[in-house]
């Protein structure tokens, strides 16, 4: 029974992690067409704005978490515009200028903070009991932070003027131009938005894990796997698809000998073997390609 | 006699023409020369470790451009092939004592066997999907490397590999000339009829297809090419850092390589192979200021890329040389006219 808990914990939390990195992801990857490497470096920026601000500078966390969004979100937003905007028509250059992005934020970071290990106070501290398995408050909080903010952003998306502007770009940018349109605008707003679900995340998650400076590697490649599996650019999709790794990983942490080290492996063969069935992933829509 | 001095003028006549008229080719040329000559000069450990090193990866990013350059298809996990090439000489070496002349070959196989293993379910994605999906095979096989760490000796990798020859300046030719060879195959197959269905395959798939070419067979010729190029190039490394580790299943290794072909430029097969010989001897110099490292190499790849999107060295050569407007023949850039047909060149 407690092993049951315990992997229904692990896989909602890690799920939600998925989910929002992915829909970020998603989001300008529809927007613009830009398949953002630098997106969990973002995340990794985010978690060292909050133990800056609770750690050396003795604010509450949840300053930290405000200032992390909102500053990840510009830089964000600067980068797009110096960086890949001018070299946006040459889809392998944007691929590079993302992955050496990423690389200049762990540098910088790893040059500011060193390689080691940090750690970040819980917003709340202490812990119920349930069934006899620990449940500490941090982990409920995140996991319900996380599905409120993508409640939020569904409601952003479906109801409101920006969110029918990022639609209908993702879906047609020429003729969401021609009908007025300002398709540069809603590219960058779009990438603000990205990176500050990414800044969120990061936020939420980093009382749960350690700080480090390659902390966004192994979120990344979950998170590519997540967007492919639940189909590029589909929001529903990569919802399920967070959830179903983020299971499979709690499943063979909890279950599998040398669980830790295959955990990887499993949720990505699972995305392969889905993959072989459905190509365009579980939600996504197959695009005759693009000539 | 006569018939050796024919020979020689031709070869003569052939240099002139062919070779002293273009300085793309006088680059080329000079780079064989430099490769070759270079022990002459120098017995550096050091240096020649660092060209040593440089060489293999130099095989490695042309293979990257040979299938994803060339056919499109996107593959971010290339490092799997590496992998496999050196984790396949070092375990042929360590368990059935096969000397480096075969092991790195049937390494490079075992690396072909991987490409098709991953061709078959790939075939049938594309673009985006691809990428991303490819990225994720390295990493199941790290897992597996440390799951089962009888095997593939874990964290720590395989050592205790013999060396590939005697002497540091034996190794330095093996693999230079290894490189300038495999190198000159790589960019005659992309040359030949061959090379001519991959390009078509990457501008429009629908079209080939159309006209009667099986573009599966194709791509998965691809990757098992590409694999065992770079294979070849794994099991080169394992022998000469004689350990062969999960770092040579990397992720940061599938994006170096993937950094080398754009930097370089994509569809040249020399573009990447120059960009290693750029940024490769870079980031050892840049030792010096050890903490900055990695920073100022990725600095420098991105501000190159701002000024120069189409790669580095497409980029020096459409500044030395012109495209006849007419016959689409190259001519250097100080030219008016064109050498073969005579029309202006703008």
């Amino acid at each position: 029974m407690n092993l049951i808990i315990n992997i229904i914990i692990g896989g909602l939390i890690s799920g939600s992690t998925f989910a929002l990195l992915a829909i970020g992801f998603s989001l300008i990857f529809g927007v613009a067409r830009i398949v953002n490497f630098a997106h969990t470096a973002f995340y990794m920026l985010a978690a060292y704005c909050i133990y800056v601000a609770a750690q050396l500078m003795g604010l509450h966390p949840i300053w930290g978490m405000l200032a992390a969004i909102v500053l990840v979100a510009l830089l964000g937003m600067i980068s797009y515009k110096a960086l890949i905007n001018p070299i946006r028509e040459h889809e392998g250059a944007v691929l590079i200028a993302t992955i050496a992005l990423a690389m200049i934020f762990q540098e910088v970071m790893s040059l500011i903070f060193t390689g080691t290990y940090l750690s970040v106070p819980a917003l709340i501290g202490g812990y119920f009991k349930l069934l006899g398995v620990k449940v500490f408050y941090q982990q409920l909080l995140t996991f319900c932070a996380a599905l409120l903010v993508m409640v939020v952003l569904w409601v952003l998306l479906m109801k409101t003027k920006l969110g029918l502007a990022i639609r209908s770009t993702a879906q047609d940018r020429e003729v969401a131009n021609l009908m007025g349109i300002n398709e540069a605008r809603v590219a960058m707003m779009t990438m603000g938005l990205s990176v500050g679900l990414a800044a969120f995340t990061g936020a939420i998650v980093v009382p749960l894990t350690v700080l480090e400076p390659q902390m966004w590697g192994g979120p990344l490649v979950m998170m590519m796997a997540v967007v492919v599996l639940g189909g590029l650019g589909s929001i529903k999709g990569s919802f399920i698809a967070a959830y179903i790794l983020g299971f499979a990983e709690a499943l063979v942490v909890f279950l599998a000998p040398m669980g830790a080290y295959l955990k990887g492996s499993v949720a990505l063969s699972i995305m392969i073997l889905v993959l072989l069935i459905r190509p365009e992933g579980l939600f996504g829509v197959y695009f005759e390609e693009e000539r | 006699m006569r018939l050796i001095f024919f020979y020689l003028g031709k070869l003569f006549t052939i240099i002139k023409n062919e070779v002293l008229v273009l300085p793309s080719r006088v680059a080329v040329g000079l780079f064989f020369l430099f490769m070759l000559l270079l022990p002459l000069f120098t017995k550096d450990i050091y240096l020649l470790r660092i060209f040593t090193l440089t060489s293999i990866f130099a095989i490695f990013a042309a293979s990257w451009d040979l299938l994803s350059g060339f056919t499109g298809q996107m593959n971010f996990g290339h490092a799997l092939f590496f992998g496999v090439g050196a984790y396949g000489a070092a375990l042929l070496n360590l368990h059935a004592s096969i000397p480096p002349w075969a092991s790195v070959p049937l390494g490079a196989l075992c690396a072909v066997l991987a490409g098709l293993i991953i061709g078959i379910p790939c075939l049938r994605l594309r673009g985006t999907y691809l990428a991303l999906t490819t990225l994720a095979f390295p990493i199941i096989l790290t897992g597996l490397i440390f799951a089962f760490p009888s095997f593939t000796g874990g964290e720590l990798g395989i050592s205790g590999i013999v060396r590939l020859t005697q002497s540091r300046v034996g190794d330095y030719y093996t693999v230079a000339v290894l490189m300038l060879g495999l190198c000159t195959v790589m960019w005659k197959i992309t040359d030949s009829n061959i090379g001519i269905i991959f390009h078509a395959i990457r501008e429009d798939e629908v079209a080939v297809r159309a006209s009667g070419v099986n573009t599966t067979r194709y791509k998965l010729l691809a990757f098992s090419l590409s694999g065992f190029f770079a294979g070849i190039s794994g099991g080169l490394y394992a022998h000469f850092m004689r350990i062969a580790g999960p770092s040579t299943l990397d992720l940061f290794l599938s994006f170096s390589v993937v950094i080398y072909a754009i930097f370089g430029g994509v569809v040249t097969i020399y573009g990447p192979v120059g960009a290693v010989f750029v940024l490769f001897p870079l980031l050892e110099f840049l030792r010096v200021v050890q903490n900055y490292r990695t920073l100022m190499f990725a600095v420098v790849v991105l501000l190159i890329l701002l000024y120069m999107p189409d790669g580095l060295f497409a980029w020096l050569r459409d500044k030395i040389e012109k495209e006849c407007p007419r016959c689409k023949i190259r001519n250097i850039a100080t030219r008016h006219t064109c050498r073969v047909c005579t029309a202006p060149l703008d």
